[in-house]
């Protein structure tokens, strides 16, 4: 005999009020907003698709998201090499080991706008070290005047300090590779970048997906970076699309594109992560639990 | 091959991980390392892969020395505990890869030696598929293939069998004898398990905490322990043991308590001293097996039912036995049970731990030397 009654439903309630409060209030308050023009606390007139058509068609915003695409790219582009490298020049055991673990993973222990800081008066040209040298190398480099002196800046800031992640990824992904394999490749005869490519890469595929999907989201959403360096200046060299989007909602107050276009945002990001999930589990074989 | 061992040591830092030690390995035929876990078995394999470098001592192959030698440049495979096959191969390539390495030859012959070792391994209907999707005892059937499609004049195989559940260990165990029963291989195979190098046959080397204790025949070897260790390491469930002074007169030996065990006519050359006395738990029976057989009463205190035989713990005084008796027995604990010994089948050590009198070996015919 079974006795039904509802009671499991109070185990979940915990959870569903966190989730409620967390995410799916704000979020239909912003797809509220992005559906209404609100003119003043009592006065909303409904307004439908409205908002979404009119931010497709705005050029600054094509413009944000290109630069934002050729951001994340690049990033991604030197991020995941770079760090794979450092994983495997990184000594195995030791203190050395630990040592080199220490100081790789400092500047991730750095909060956004402080590193923003750092860069701010690092690349300075009269008293930044890394500014300073370099025009005193002769190279004209000027992050507040020059956009693409900025566009790099904000770009080598986000390599600094986000390539050790990738890098303790791959390192400890790595380690959990057993030594019989490199024996196994010893005795085969096969040479260190067919030990790479047939061995490392192939284990280290779980960790570098993880890898690359946290990095895309974290440089797609990048804000405090830019905003401390030149604040999306000079111009709009570094006003990528989370810059953009703050200018629309808090600067110029437009609620209900801004609330549009934060919706757009969100499905862009959620899909991109869709696609480089499912493309990288296909693209070859799945490693399964293994001894 | 003619592998020869001389005076290999392996020293890191202050630990010795093999003591000196000079052995020759008989060609083209199956030679067993057993020993526990520690003993060094994967620690001397690695010395004659030429993985690592000896301290000291000569390596020689075919009399040449080859103690400096990279591995690259000898002829050898390997296979591990671990299911080590290139993740992003198929099955037919990851066999082919030890072959394609080497260079020397064409797709055609490539081809038909990997079809010929699949399937001699069973796994020709799997080389399209990728290690990953792969049972475990399919994943270790492609890392063999791997090693034996090089045809390398030495072959070694690192407890290969230990991380397979139970019933495919038995398949494969059987599979590889015949397999390498027909080749002209020099094959080393480590392994903790006597029933094993039992199974495989051929030579024995027994290591023990880095040092050789004794190498031989395996049937030999089981038959007689040169010392109480080996007959340790070389018996599972482990030999019983039993301290005993033996007396002139009665030519009995006293284990303590009321117990005088009447000695066998391999025995009687002992001397009136100190003995320990070893008797496998499969020569203690619920049954006398002759006229002769010692009856002890003992205290059950514990009846292990493992696969088909019972692991039965008892106890008498002081003295605690184990028997190993085929086919499921359900004795409670605290129950009194009859055990009978055959006083010839007991070994006696001295007290150096050197085998003093070990029985006589039966010359059973076509039954297995070792209970089943």
């Amino acid at each position: 005999m079974k006795t039904y009654n509802n009671k499991a439903w109070l185990l979940v309630l915990p959870v569903v009020l966190c989730v409620a409060f967390s995410a799916i209030v704000p979020l239909m308050t912003v797809v509220n907003y992005s559906v209404q023009d609100i003119l003043g606390p009592d006065q909303k007139v409904f307004v439908g698709t409205e908002w979404f058509k009119l931010v497709m068609r705005d050029p600054e915003l094509h413009e944000a998201l290109g630069r934002q695409i050729l951001f994340s790219a690049a990033v991604l582009a030197i991020e995941i090499p770079l760090g794979i490298l450092l994983a495997l020049a990184l000594p195995a055991q030791g203190w050395r080991s630990s040592l080199a673990l220490v100081l790789l993973a400092m500047p991730l222990l750095i909060p956004q706008n402080v590193v923003g800081t750092i860069w701010q008066i690092y690349g300075r040209g009269d008293i930044g070290l890394a500014g300073a040298a370099l025009n005193g190398l002769g190279l004209d480099y000027n992050y507040t005047g020059d956009s693409m002196d900025a566009w790099l800046t904000v770009l080598v800031m986000d390599i600094w300090h986000w390539t050790p992640l990738i890098a303790l990824l791959a390192f400890a992904g790595l380690r959990a590779i057993p030594e019989a394999y490199y024996q196994a490749a010893r005795i085969d005869g096969a040479s260190r970048l067919a030990v790479f490519r047939f061995i490392q890469l192939p284990k280290l595929r779980g960790v570098l997906l993880i890898g690359l999907l946290l990095r895309f989201m974290d440089s797609f959403m990048i804000y405090t970076e830019p905003f401390v360096l030149t604040g999306g200046g000079p111009g709009n060299a570094t006003t990528f699309l989370s810059q953009y989007l703050t200018q629309k909602a808090v600067g110029q107050f437009d609620l209900g594109p801004a609330a549009a276009f934060s919706l757009i945002y969100f499905l862009i990001i959620l899909l991109a992560c869709f696609v480089f999930y499912s493309l990288l589990q296909n693209a070859g074989p799945t490693e399964k639990a293994e001894h | 091959m003619q592998l020869q061992l001389d005076g290999i040591s392996k020293q890191v830092g202050a630990d010795t991980h093999i003591y000196p030690l000079s052995l020759s390995l008989v060609p083209g035929k199956i030679n067993v390392l057993l020993g526990q876990t520690r003993a060094g078995k994967t620690t001397l394999m690695r010395l004659m892969a030429g993985l690592d470098k000896p301290s000291s001592g000569r390596l020689l192959a075919d009399g040449v020395d080859v103690t400096g030698v990279s591995v690259r440049k000898r002829q050898l495979a390997m296979v591990y505990q671990q299911f080590v096959n290139y993740p992003s191969f198929t099955v037919f390539e990851n066999i082919a890869s030890p072959l394609r390495l080497a260079g020397q030859l064409g797709e055609a012959e490539i081809r038909s030696r990997v079809e010929a070792v699949a399937d001699k391994l069973h796994i020709a209907h799997l080389l399209q598929r990728l290690p990953g999707e792969l049972s475990g005892g399919q994943q270790q059937r492609t890392a063999m293939a791997r090693a034996l499609v090089k045809q390398a004049p030495l072959l070694l195989l690192d407890e290969p069998l230990v991380n397979l559940d139970y019933k495919l260990r038995e398949e494969l165990r059987a599979e590889l004898k015949e397999l390498f029963q027909h080749s002209q291989t020099t094959v080393v195979y480590a392994t903790t398990e006597p029933q094993e190098a039992l199974l495989l046959g051929g030579n024995t080397i027994v290591l023990d905490q880095g040092r050789l204790l004794q190498q031989g025949p395996t049937l030999e070897v089981f038959h007689h322990p040169a010392s109480m260790r080996v007959a340790e390491v070389f018996s599972d469930p482990p030999m019983n043991l039993f301290a005993a002074q033996v007396s002139g007169a009665q030519r009995a030996a006293e284990l303590g308590g009321d117990i005088a065990l009447p000695l066998g006519p391999h025995l009687q050359a002992l001397g009136s001293e100190r003995y320990t006395l070893g008797v496998r738990p499969s020569h203690v029976r619920l049954t006398p097996a002759s006229a002769h057989d010692y009856r002890l009463h003992c205290e059950v205190e514990l009846a292990e039912i493992s696969g088909s035989d019972t692991y039965l713990h008892t106890r008498h005084g002081e003295i605690s036995l184990v028997a190993q008796l085929p086919g499921v027995h359900e004795l409670a604990p605290g129950s009194a049970v009859a055990l009978y010994l055959n006083p010839s089948e007991v070994f006696a050590f001295g007290a150096d731990g050197r085998l003093a009198g070990s029985p006589q070996r039966r010359q059973a015919q076509g039954s297995a030397p070792w209970p089943a």
